[in-house]
């Protein structure tokens, strides 16, 4: 039996993925589980495996082309199998004649169907049609959560409670670019970064609250801690995986803070799931590290380190920077002093880290040398008022003044 | 008006007693129906209360004998005549579908036809492919007949007494598996109308339309769905000819999804028309999910038990069906 390849849903948020490359050519022969080709999502590219035996006919060629979900780009054939399929598309064919070259023989019933590449490929229910037409919104922008990315009404709903002003959101601006200078057009994980912020700093009533962590105890505990583990072949710690740390043994100190924004509500965490801001060529990632309470510095720091690594090569999966109720932004390797963050929905906070740095402190009216850091938290005021989020910080800040107190 | 439990066939045999005592054109005929009864007692001691000529045993030919229905009904009587299965109306089919079904209206409207055929249906019994079959569809194809499935004591009843007072040919077809059901049934004479179906359970999430045995099927799945959070509404369709749509259409832009369960055949069937009607209809708008149709098998149904209860949709069938639906798997 012929089994189709369609371009699948391997992301939340995704509504159109663009293949970037192929693997094979039409005509292959396939094996189930073998790479067929690259997609690119809005953050990340992964590898899709063939889900069948047999040849392979790609139907659509075109890479680095937004494709609806759902669609149909290959259809494999059994040994055997009569080859029936519609036809690449028109704008497809014309370049097409690489693959082309070592396609099978066209069989004789071969079916010609061109069809329109308009919103009625999309799929979705009645429903959905008539609520989106209404709502003025596009369906293109909606991701369906049915069979096959089908769009159902709770989508058309959901979508538009999430983005009142959806047709207004400023991610393609309306400027237009200034004479002489070149356009670089924003890659999938821009457009994300532009419309996720854009919503967030829109939507998430934001406020802010700042401390000043004196680290001295920190740095030489990490002095110590590091001189041990060099000796022993081990990684180094850093000062963010005490960061991280202790906002995880924070999160579950204060347990109402460990929450995230839904639908007229908050999901209540009981794991401390930190996100890690991390900055990658174009753009930035922020994988989340599970169960931060449970885990050791030195397992926090090997976690960082692989899914920094992978973020870079834009190798994470979905589900890695999904999720998690607070996160951890740490500028401080520039020399920023102090700076806010935007909130990363549906997370209720995230945690801005300044540059540690050397000031005269006054201790019994006498100038006393202290290194410290500012820290500021940014916290959806939707799920977590002004003290609760006090509360928070001042259990984070009396954690990395004294990290001892981590371990019990 | 007061009511007592009867079974469905007390119930069905009650309407024949009262159009029997209350209109001397009505009679009965049928094969055994007389001191045997009929093949599934419906008819009982009838012929000893009303006697050999009000309670016609006739030959084993079933187009004989629906032949003379029809000739009696357009000769003024008001003839009952009971098929011993429904799919012996396939014997029939000149008398029912090119005579009763066609003379009002090849003769100007001067004729009509107030023929009664009961027809009893269905499979469960262990009668096996020529004596299971639910053959509704069929007739509900034909213009000029009305084929009505009740599925409660109470619609057994009051639908035969309007089919009989009916001045057209109607097929009421009885489910064996229902014969022995019982339920309130009102005294002394009245009727059910015959082309209003009948909202049996209120719910919000999904629209079940289902006709003769499906009923308690649906009912009893809506209950267990209701469990898991699914609030089903259950039409009982009554009338396969003619369709009440606009009782479906108000449910489904109430629900925005719809199931159509009949014991008859998938293909072809009650559902296929239901679901092409809804998509005709302004209800169309409103789907949020592809309509579904539980239907039989494509199988004559089997001898053995355990085939010929999976070849009809049953009450795990329904359930799977709507959860399938809900959870956005079709």
């Amino acid at each position: 039996m012929a089994t189709d390849v369609i371009l699948p849903k391997v992301d939340m948020d995704m509504a159109t993925g663009t293949v970037s490359k192929w693997y094979v050519a039409d005509g292959d022969t396939v094996k189930k589980g073998q790479p067929v080709f690259d997609i690119e999502t809005d953050k990340a590219a992964m590898e899709i495996e063939s889900p069948a035996d047999g040849v392979i006919r790609i139907r659509e060629t075109r890479t680095g082309v937004a494709l609806p979900i759902g669609e149909i780009l290959a259809v494999i054939f059994a040994a055997g199998e009569a080859q029936k399929m519609d036809a690449p598309k028109a704008a497809a064919a014309a370049s097409a004649a690489t693959p082309a070259a070592k396609a099978a023989p066209a069989p004789e019933d071969k079916v010609v169907t061109i069809s329109s590449s308009t919103s009625s490929q999309i799929r979705a229910t009645p429903l959905a049609r008539r609520l989106a037409r209404q709502n003025g919104l596009t369906l293109g922008q909606i991701t369906g959560s049915g069979p096959r990315g089908r769009i159902v009404a709770a989508d058309v709903t959901s979508h538009s409670q999430a983005k009142p002003a959806a047709a207004s959101l400023p991610v393609a601006p309306s400027t237009p670019a200034p004479e002489g200078l070149v356009v670089k057009p924003f890659d999938g994980m821009r457009k994300t970064i532009a419309q996720r912020l854009t919503q967030s700093k829109q939507t998430v009533p934001h406020f802010y609250l700042e401390a000043t962590c004196t680290i001295d105890t920190l740095l030489a505990i990490r002095e110590r801690l590091n001189a041990t583990l060099t000796k022993s072949g081990k990684g180094k710690l850093s000062i963010n995986d005490f960061i991280i740390k202790a906002m995880g043994v924070a999160l579950q100190q204060v347990p109402a803070a460990n929450v995230s924004y839904v639908d007229g509500g908050a999901a209540q965490h009981v794991s401390s799931d930190v996100g890690v801001a991390v900055s990658v060529e174009g753009g930035l990632f922020t994988p989340v590290v599970r169960n931060v309470e449970t885990k050791t510095l030195s397992q926090i720091s090997a976690e960082v380190k692989d899914l920094a690594a992978r973020a870079r090569d834009r190798k994470l999966q979905p589900s890695e920077y999904a999720g998690g109720s607070a996160a951890v932004s740490n500028l401080g390797m520039y020399g920023v002093e102090k700076f806010t963050a935007i909130i990363n929905p549906p997370q209720a906070s995230i945690l801005a880290v300044g540059a540690a740095v050397e000031r005269f402190v006054p201790v019994n009216k006498q100038p006393v040398l202290k290194t410290q850091m500012t820290v500021t938290l940014s916290v959806d005021h939707r799920t977590v008022d002004g003290a609760l989020g006090a509360q928070l910080l001042q259990a984070f800040k009396t954690l990395i003044e004294d990290p001892a107190l981590m371990l019990v | 008006m007061t009511t007592r439990e009867l079974s469905y066939s007390q119930a069905v045999q009650e309407a024949l007693a009262i159009a029997l005592e209350n209109d001397p054109r009505v009679f009965l005929m049928g094969e055994d129906i007389g001191v045997y009864g009929g093949a599934f007692q419906v008819t009982g001691d009838l012929v000893a209360r009303f006697g050999e000529d009000r309670v016609r045993d006739t030959p084993i030919s079933e187009l004989g004998g629906a032949g003379v229905a029809v000739g009696a009904a357009l000769a003024g009587a008001r003839p009952v005549y009971e098929f011993q299965f429904s799919d012996f109306a396939t014997l029939a089919m000149e008398q029912i579908v090119n005579q009763a079904a066609k003379l009002r209206f090849m003769l100007g409207g001067k004729v009509s036809v107030p023929v009664v055929f009961r027809m009893p249906a269905g499979s469960g019994t262990g009668a096996a492919a020529q004596h299971s079959q639910s053959l509704e569809a069929w007739f509900g194809h034909v213009p000029g007949l009305k084929v009505v499935e009740p599925s409660t004591p109470e619609d057994a009843k009051g639908m035969l007494l309007a089919a009989i007072d009916d001045p057209d040919p109607v097929l009421v077809f009885e489910h064996k598996l229902l014969y022995k059901v019982k339920g309130h049934v009102p005294e002394g004479s009245y009727h059910t109308p015959l082309n209003k179906a009948a909202v049996r359970r209120e719910g919000k999430n999904v629209t079940m339309v289902a006709a003769g045995i499906m009923v308690p099927k649906a009912l009893a799945a809506a209950e267990v769905l209701a469990g898991e959070g699914i609030e089903a509404e259950v039409i009982d369709l009554r009338s396969i000819r003619p369709l009440d749509m606009d009782t479906i259409i108000a449910s489904v832009k109430k629900t925005s999804r719809l199931i159509c369960i009949h014991e008859g055949v998938k293909s072809y069937g009650i559902g296929a028309e239901i679901s092409a009607r809804i998509s005709e209809s302004e209800a169309f708008d409103c789907l949020d999910a592809p309509i579904m149709r539980l239907g039989g098998a494509e199988v004559p149904i089997p001898y053995s038990p355990i085939l010929e209860k999976a070849a009809v949709p049953q009450e795990d069938d329904i359930v799977a069906g709507a959860r399938k639906l809900l959870n956005g798997g079709l």
